[in-house]
């Protein structure tokens, strides 16, 4: 996949990733850069975070399916559990765009989620 | 024939019977000869059977005039039983009727001194009906009425107009040659007479 | 220094083809044949009906080969329309009347995601009561949609418009939808001469461009078209549109030039007609435009110094062309096709000329004559009386404050 601008649009179509004024910006509200969320973080917006328990969690993927915001993350880490379960993978939470929602945890079939209070 | 620079047609008919198509089909001749021209219906709701009228203007020049023809030079009817009031209407006093009935030329003359409506200058008369049931077994009277009109008025060659009645059934030649063979008698048969 | 190299005018016309004999309909359906339009979203109805017909046609017999859509409405047509643009695609749609207001919403969001779609709009009054002849009322419902609109005189206006439609909207500095009116009946259905151009002719003037010049649908090239505009940008990106209608100006300028020494038929933004010395002028749009220049030959055969402006492009406006042209006239008028209820003045074409001279200081009597709503014939000697009452405006000095509806059927007479 190559990115818009290695196709050459010219500079009227594309604008600024981050344009300041309207000369600096792409016509008609046109995003040509992929990805762009991923540059917009939503952690300030939680009061409580999720915090996955990998010894409870049994990786049916459920609150990776049901996050409204993409947020939770399968990485390849292995894990074992206290009772001896192997894993090859394991679910992260992605702070930065996660918005505390509850979703997860509320989904989450084995309570293996839980929502920590973020005030320090 | 009418020395004039602009010629105004309106043609009377009842809806199924081409008179609209007859109104394009002169236009389309008139352009094919290198003249500008101008055809347009009137639009109501159309139906069969109902009384239809449709334009055409054929110039040396661009037209402007988009009006209906209120003061036609000819006025061309598809239809013996249309009222003579409506298709008589406006007729400028040195215009042609080309009319299809079976009456003579006498009769018609003598139907409209009975309907107390001024005589046009020339009459042109054909049983367009028959020859039209006789070719195509229908009383599509279109094709008929135009030969009639141009055998009357030269307001395009009848050559042409046969060309553009090839054009309009390209698809179906039988029945364009049909409409030729009724063309080429009705124009052959139409009886024009200057009072 | 450069030498120019001067030929005679003949020699630079080109050949003159055969003309043909076709409706306004015909013509559209061949503009978008020899445009060789990629896909075509259509609802039908009248009077547009003829148009889509003839193009079903043309694809099935194999003359154009592009994606027909038939779709469930007219708000499925533009939206279909738009988001065929919105691949790349060189796309086309028309309707009429009632169908253009169901289109209403996804007008503003062609133009607003700057999507080149062209439309034919055959004019049609607007219901209630229920009518399918021709005025302007449709038309000027998109005045503020964002659309360029390009009225057209005749049939062969109506060819020669879409041809140049093409390249307008898509050009880059453009990206504008385009609307190329032809008056219902009065234009869709009546034939006349027509001398269309090749199909090589139409894609050497309209070229299709590679389809990555602008940001298309593109599953290995991602954009997203049509994000929210919070206030932060909403203001700058149509501020942005605003500006791209102004710089359409230029193409649109250069598109009827170039046509004009192809083809030999110039167009501009206005065609002034006997403007040079007139008295009194009266400015009008579309196919009404033929209507008034036939009563100015009336009237200057007379003697009487009448001329006509007619406004090709509607939008884009051409204020300082027409501001230019109505320098000199004593008397000014406009003939309108469509109410603007409760209006400063009811015409919308009135309230836009007037402007045009009042912000440059330019006062005229004026008068603003309504007539023709709903497929009321304009007759030449209606449009002859209304230069009448504009020879008493100038005489006397004084504008009609109040809008004329003219052939009115009414117990105080035809002007009301």
């Amino acid at each position: 996949m190559s990115t818009n601008q290695e196709k050459g649009f010219p500079e009227r179509f594309l604008g600024k990733k981050y344009p300041e004024t309207m000369e600096d910006l792409p016509i008609a509200a046109i995003v040509p850069w992929p990805g762009s969320t991923l540059d917009v973080t939503t952690h300030a917006w939680r009061t409580f975070r999720p915090v996955i328990n990998q010894d409870k969690c049994v990786r049916c993927r459920l609150c990776w399916i049901y996050c409204p915001d993409g947020a939770i993350l399968e990485v390849d880490e292995e894990y074992t559990t206290s009772t001896g379960k192997k894993y090859k993978v394991s679910f992260k939470v992605d702070y930065d765009h996660c918005k505390g929602c509850g979703i997860c945890a509320n989904e989450c079939p084995v309570k293996a989620i839980e929502m920590v209070p973020e005030m320090k | 024939m009418l020395d004039v620079p602009r010629v105004e047609i309106r043609f009377h008919g009842r809806g199924g019977q081409g008179a609209v198509t007859a109104a394009k089909v002169l236009a389309s001749a008139a352009v094919d000869e290198g003249k500008y021209a101008l055809a347009f219906p009137e639009y109501g709701a159309e139906r069969r059977g109902a009384p239809v009228l449709a334009f055409t203007r054929i110039d040396e020049k661009p037209i402007l005039e988009r009006e209906p023809i209120l003061e036609p030079d000819i006025v061309v009817v598809f239809d013996p039983s249309l009222e003579p009031e409506i298709y008589m209407k406006g007729l400028r006093p040195n215009g042609m009727l080309v009319i299809n009935t079976k009456k003579t030329v006498d009769q018609v003359v003598k139907l409209l001194e009975e309907h107390g409506l001024q005589k046009p200058r020339c009459i042109a008369r054909i049983d367009a009906t028959d020859i039209a049931l006789k070719h195509l077994r229908a009383p599509i009277v279109n094709t008929s009425m135009l030969a009639a009109l141009v055998r009357a008025a030269s307001v395009v060659r009848l050559e042409t107009l046969e060309e553009n009645i090839r054009k309009v059934f390209a698809e179906r030649p039988h029945i364009a040659e049909a409409n030729v063979k009724a063309m080429e008698e009705a124009y052959n048969s139409t009886e024009v007479v200057c009072l | 220094m450069a030498v120019v190299e001067e030929k005679p005018r003949e020699e630079q016309l080109p050949t003159r083809k055969k003309k043909i004999a076709a409706t306004g309909s015909d013509a559209a359906a061949y503009a978008v044949r020899d445009a060789d339009v990629d896909v075509v979203a259509v609802y039908p109805i009248t009077p547009q009906a003829p148009i889509a017909e003839n193009i079903a046609q043309m694809i099935a017999d194999g003359e154009l080969d592009a994606e027909l859509i038939h779709v469930e409405s007219e708000h499925s047509a533009m939206s279909a329309a738009v988001a065929a643009a919105a691949t790349g695609a060189r796309s086309f749609t028309a309707t009429s009347s009632q169908g253009l207001e169901l289109m209403h919403e996804i007008l503003y969001i062609a133009s607003g995601l700057r999507q080149p779609v062209v439309m034919a709009l055959a004019t049609r009054a607007l219901s209630a009561p229920i009518n399918i002849w021709n005025d302007y009322a449709d038309a000027m419902g998109m005045r503020d949609t964002g659309w360029i609109m390009i009225f057209s005189e005749n049939v062969q206006e109506v060819y020669d418009n879409l041809v140049q439609a093409f390249r307008i909207a898509e050009h880059p500095d453009v990206l504008l939808p385009v609307v190329v009116t032809l008056d219902g009946y009065i234009l869709s259905h009546t034939t006349e001469a027509l001398e269309p151009l090749d199909r090589e002719e139409v894609l050497s003037f309209a070229p299709k461009r590679p389809r990555g010049y602008r940001p298309v649908l593109d599953p290995d090239h991602p954009v997203t078209i049509g994000v929210l505009g919070a206030p932060n940008w909403y203001q700058e990106i149509k501020v942005q549109q605003a500006l791209a209608m102004r710089e359409s100006r230029r193409v649109i300028e250069e598109a009827g030039k170039e046509f004009g020494k192809r083809y030999g038929r110039e167009y501009g933004f206005i065609e002034p007609y006997y403007m040079d010395d007139a008295e009194v002028a009266i400015v009008t749009l579309g196919a009404t435009s033929s209507l008034v220049k036939a009563a100015v030959n009336r009237l200057r055969e007379q003697g009487v110094k009448a001329g006509m402006v007619k406004i090709r492009v509607f939008r884009p406006f051409p204020a300082e062309e027409l501001a230019k042209v109505l320098e000199n006239v004593n008397a000014l008028g406009v003939l309108d096709r469509a109410v603007s209820f409760g209006g400063a003045l009811e015409g919308p074409l009135a309230m836009e000329v007037l402007s045009t001279l009042a912000v440059r200081g330019v006062m005229k009597p004026f008068i603003n004559f309504i007539h023709g709503l709903g497929g009321r014939d304009i007759f030449v000697k209606d449009v002859v009386e209304m230069y009448q009452k504009l020879l008493e405006a100038a005489k006397s000095g004084k504008s009609v404050t109040r809008t004329l509806f003219y052939g009115v059927r009414s117990r105080k007479g035809h002007v009301i």
